[in-house]
């Protein structure tokens, strides 16, 4: 590239210009995945025409799609919040998981309580559960640089053999002739209707909200993007460095883990081991495409629960298996990588090079 | 315990040493794949798909190489020319693979390899090495690929250490903007050692897909990428330490197997936990020794970026 560009760091790109550059990969991404529909032997418009219709053709699939963006939306925050502080947590589906392990807890052993009392118990265990789960692997990191990354993932496959084993060992349900399920939860742990859809979507909304304000314009979220920046200015500036980790951490693991008591009460009205549907790891593609800013991410999210829905209908129309949704999902998140380059640098044709008309 | 628990130990960790050894050399070159489990996805796939349609091992080989090297291409493409994040990139690749996986492998469920094939990947006692009491019986009565996985193993460790690319490689790994002054192409080293890791992790993909399960399953590596990427810490970016921790975690692996037979009383799904569970606690350990010697390349991850005028 450099025998015929010189790259140059910019930072003049504007919000708008850098709007225009992502929107622009994603089009070109659709358009890649489209030559790609082409040669399996399918029309791109009409799969993608169907793909709308299947996510938004009737009020009731907008109630579905909508029911998918819940998760993703608070499990995007929750993971926004950790890579504001360049914590690489891809452990939110384990987070998940536990969080839904905590709530379920509660609805299978304290059932006859009054919803008022049961589900705020339900929520707060998932919230603690989740945070526990994410606090472990961020102490290790505070105190010892432990790699989190990985830390995390293994947490995603530990907190599955626990479901696992709860599943088809002390939780099963005895009424269930041996099939390996947990009992339904009685209807006092299930979240309410509100407007056709279970509660977690005013939960979703107004989490975006507090999470903008919380970044943006606290201290402790001010706190949150210098260590993110650099610990060492931090630690300058006499913050508590391994605090933030922790607690930060905590907070990122504890609404993955309102997402996970959200799943299992409204969603599934049990718990069982696919309750993240893999909300976990599309959540850090949806994050990263809202570019980690908390007001995006609903918009991000329901696109892409649209792209899930919709993947499950053209499995209908088209045979064509819902792994096609997720190398879409793949190929949007690769082409806006790639265009975050011409964000930051500047390309101009090589030849013109200051050194070059002084030599001459 | 008798050979045969280390034997099937050497089986369970070879996986393991291709993926490692591929993720030593790419991290070598200063850049962090996180998208091993992708990779090995697309090779299993592919290598499964090939070895169906044609049952020609060496062609299965191959593709799965291939695909390996795709998912790397991508990869080198977005981090080295496009300066991407290097985290966030790797994590779509596994994502963008496990896709790739479920796309290729509809249909693949409860075919089986063919004969021809199983023969060809059949154990091979190695002559003298193979008549050795005990160690013959473990090393050398085994299938051509744990061979192969010897041979690079040692070729890796001669290349990184002992030859002028390999010093560069180094050089470009510790400080990028150092080696580029002393004339080494960075982009080219860099683009060559992500690839190569990704040609090792198609292959680990395909051992398991075409010999250790041997048939196709949705998740088939079942976090082994994963735990390829921690190792590479636990082998200290050593490719001669890769035969230490491929083997143990082989022999991890299969331990809960192997546990059944004496009736412990704990339950399979937990003993299922345990190589996880062991690679928190070696990340940990690894950790909290603060020796200088032998840990990360010091550009890890920082992408390099020549400022022109």
């Amino acid at each position: 590239m450099t025998k015929y560009f010189k790259m140059t760091a910019r930072s003049d790109c504007s919000k708008r210009e850098a709007a225009i550059i992502r929107s622009s990969a994603i089009v070109l991404s659709l358009v890649a995945a489209g030559v790609f529909i082409l040669i399996i032997g399918h029309n791109p418009l009409a799969v993608y025409w169907s793909m709308l219709d299947g996510a938004f053709g009737t009020a009731y699939r907008i109630t579905e799609t909508m029911r998918r963006a819940v998760p993703l939306v608070i499990a995007s925050l929750g993971i926004a919040v950790a890579f504001r502080l360049k914590f690489w947590n891809i452990g939110a589906d384990g987070q998940i998981m536990m969080g839904a392990l905590g709530a379920s807890y509660f609805a299978l052993n304290h059932g006859n309580m009054h919803p008022l009392l049961l589900l705020p118990v339900m929520a707060l265990a998932g919230i603690l559960c989740g945070g526990i789960w994410g606090a472990i692997p961020a102490f290790f990191r505070a105190k010892f640089r432990t790699n989190e990354t990985i830390f995390t993932l293994m947490m995603n496959y530990i907190a599955l053999k626990i479901i696992t084993y709860l599943q088809y060992g002390p939780w099963k349900d005895p009424a269930a002739m041996g099939f390996p399920k947990i009992p339904g939860f009685s209807q006092n742990a299930v979240l309410p209707d509100v407007l056709g859809l279970h509660a977690g979507w005013i939960i979703a909304l107004v989490l975006t909200a507090l999470m903008h304000v919380y970044i943006i314009y606290t201290k402790r979220g001010f706190e949150v993007m210098v260590t993110g920046e650099s610990e060492n200015t931090s630690r300058y500036a006499g913050m508590n460095v391994s605090r933030i980790i922790i607690v930060t951490i905590f907070i990122s693991g504890g609404i993955c883990g309102l997402a996970g008591m959200i799943e299992a009460s409204a969603v599934n009205k049990t718990l069982s081991v696919d309750i993240t549907k893999g909300a976990g790891y599309t959540a850090i593609i949806t994050c990263w495409l809202a570019g980690l800013r908390a007001p995006a991410i609903p918009v991000v999210c329901v696109l892409f629960a649209a792209m899930i829905q919709g993947g499950t209908f053209i499995q209908m129309a088209f045979q064509m298996p819902q792994s096609a949704a997720q190398i879409l999902q793949g190929l949007i998140l690769f082409f806006v990588l790639g265009s975050e380059f011409f964000i930051r640098y500047r390309l101009t044709p090589a030849g013109k090079s200051i050194i070059q008309q002084d030599g001459e | 315990m008798d050979t045969s628990f280390f034997a099937a130990a050497i089986v369970a960790g070879t996986p393991l040493l291709y993926a490692i050894l591929g993720e030593i050399l790419t991290e070598r070159s200063g850049l962090i794949n996180l998208g091993v489990e992708g990779m090995m996805l697309m090779g299993a796939v592919i290598g499964f798909r090939t070895a169906i349609a044609t049952g020609d091992p060496v062609l299965a080989l191959a593709g799965a190489m291939t695909a390996g090297a795709l998912g790397a291409l991508i990869y080198a493409l977005l981090t080295v020319t496009f300066r991407a994040n290097q985290v966030v990139t790797g994590l779509t690749l596994t994502i963008f693979g496990t896709g790739f996986a479920g796309f290729v492998g509809q249909g693949l469920m409860g075919q089986v390899i063919p004969p021809s094939m199983k023969l060809f990947f059949s154990n091979i006692r190695v002559p003298l090495l193979g008549s050795i009491p005990y160690v013959g019986d473990v090393l050398f009565n085994q299938d051509i690929l744990v061979y192969a996985g010897y041979i690079v193993v040692i070729i890796s460790g001669i290349y990184l250490y002992n030859t002028r690319p390999g010093l560069n490689l180094r050089a470009v790994g510790e400080n990028a903007a150092a080696a580029d002054t002393a004339g080494i192409n960075v982009s080219l080293y860099k683009y060559i050692h992500v690839l190569a890791g990704g040609v090792l992790c198609g292959l680990s993909g395909a051992y398991l897909s075409l010999i250790y399960i041997p048939s196709w399953q949705e998740n088939v590596t079942a976090g082994r990428g994963w735990i390829a990427v921690a190792l590479v810490i636990f082998c200290r970016w050593n490719p001669y330490r890769v035969f230490i921790g491929a083997f143990l975690f082989g022999g991890l692996d299969i331990i809960g197997f192997r546990l059944q037979k004496y009736e412990i009383m704990i339950s399979q799904y937990l003993i299922d936990m345990l190589p996880y569970l062991v690679t928190i606690i070696i990340l940990i350990i690894v950790s909290m020794k603060k020796d200088g010697k032998g840990s990360a390349p010091a550009g890890l991850g920082v992408p390099y970026f020549r400022e022109e005028i």
